[in-house]
């Protein structure tokens, strides 16, 4: 399933820069420097969503002690962090050329910068507790007490007077952009949205197989493969 | 398309460096999150194969 996710992850993202890079025209405002928004929302959607899917997974695993959901909440935070990043990095190198900064204390490049400490402490915290099943409990408490944050990122534009722009996108009518740009960055969202599910598994897939090494059905899996 | 040269393709109409910024750095994450995730994958099939080898013999 992993190279399924991984070829559409990589078909989408090589769609979003050619329809983001060479199809969608000049903005009138902002030049080329809006091109930076094909990445940055799509990193900044799936910051938020792949958290939402963490505590998901954590909510699964604390309520029923399932060893499996503890795992894709594991899986899931290292690529979380990595778009949270990505979503703060390309922000602040489009903030410097619109805004005229890097970087604002404002509620929604804060409350972005407190997600990338969440997904920072809940894999510190499961790296320094030995017992697995122990490290699963408290990254699950973490990762469930730290969704609170997600709508606050998101309703961060309307409850504050933020230099952070409202949404373009929403459920409930029509993009305010063009229609070559909605599609760039739509493109994008789910070429990362793929990858994230691909990078998800991959790394799901190798904790399994250290965490139930000395179970039979490895044994059996490692025995079968070396046959 | 939108582009009279490549010069003017890098130049990105004096944003060069902040959009090549972007797109690059977000290249080079993915492809380092990639390079580990294939790694961790390795390393983990040769436990296995190392711990479930010398079991047998």
């Amino acid at each position: 399933m992993i190279p399924w996710f991984a070829t559409a992850a990589a078909l989408l993202c090589a769609a979003g820069i050619y329809v983001g890079l060479f199809v969608a025209p000049t903005d009138a405002t902002q030049g080329e420097s809006y091109r930076i928004i094909f990445i940055h929302v799509g990193a900044a959607w799936m910051s938020m969503f792949l958290y939402v899917v963490m505590a998901f997974w954590a909510v699964i695993g604390l309520a029923w002690n399932t060893r499996l959901a503890a795992m894709m909440a594991s899986a899931i935070a290292p690529t979380g962090a990595l778009f949270t990043f990505i979503a703060l990095w390309t922000g602040a190198l489009w903030g410097k050329p619109t805004w005229g900064t890097w970087w604002v204390w404002d509620a929604r490049l804060t409350s972005e910068l407190i997600l990338l400490f969440l997904y920072i402490g809940f894999m510190a915290l499961q790296a320094a507790i030995d017992d697995p099943r122990r490290a699963d409990r408290a990254g699950a408490v973490l990762a469930i007490v730290g969704v609170i944050n997600v709508p606050v990122i998101y309703f961060s534009v309307q409850w504050w007077n933020t230099l952070h722009q409202g949404a373009s996108v929403s459920v409930t009518r029509a993009p305010s952009m063009a229609a070559t740009m909605f599609l760039g960055m739509i493109l994008f969202a789910l070429g990362f949205w793929m990858y994230s599910i691909a990078a998800a598994l991959s790394r799901a897939r190798s904790i399994m197989l250290e965490r139930e090494r000395r179970t039979d059905w490895v044994m059996t899996e490692v025995r079968r493969a070396a046959a | 398309m939108n582009w009279g040269s490549v010069d003017a393709f890098v130049s990105m109409g004096g944003y060069g460096l902040y959009v090549w910024g972007s797109y690059l750095v977000t290249a080079a994450g993915l492809a380092i999150e990639i390079a580990l995730l294939i790694a961790r994958r390795r390393r983990t099939l040769r436990m296995l194969a190392h711990l479930h080898g010398s079991e047998r013999s």
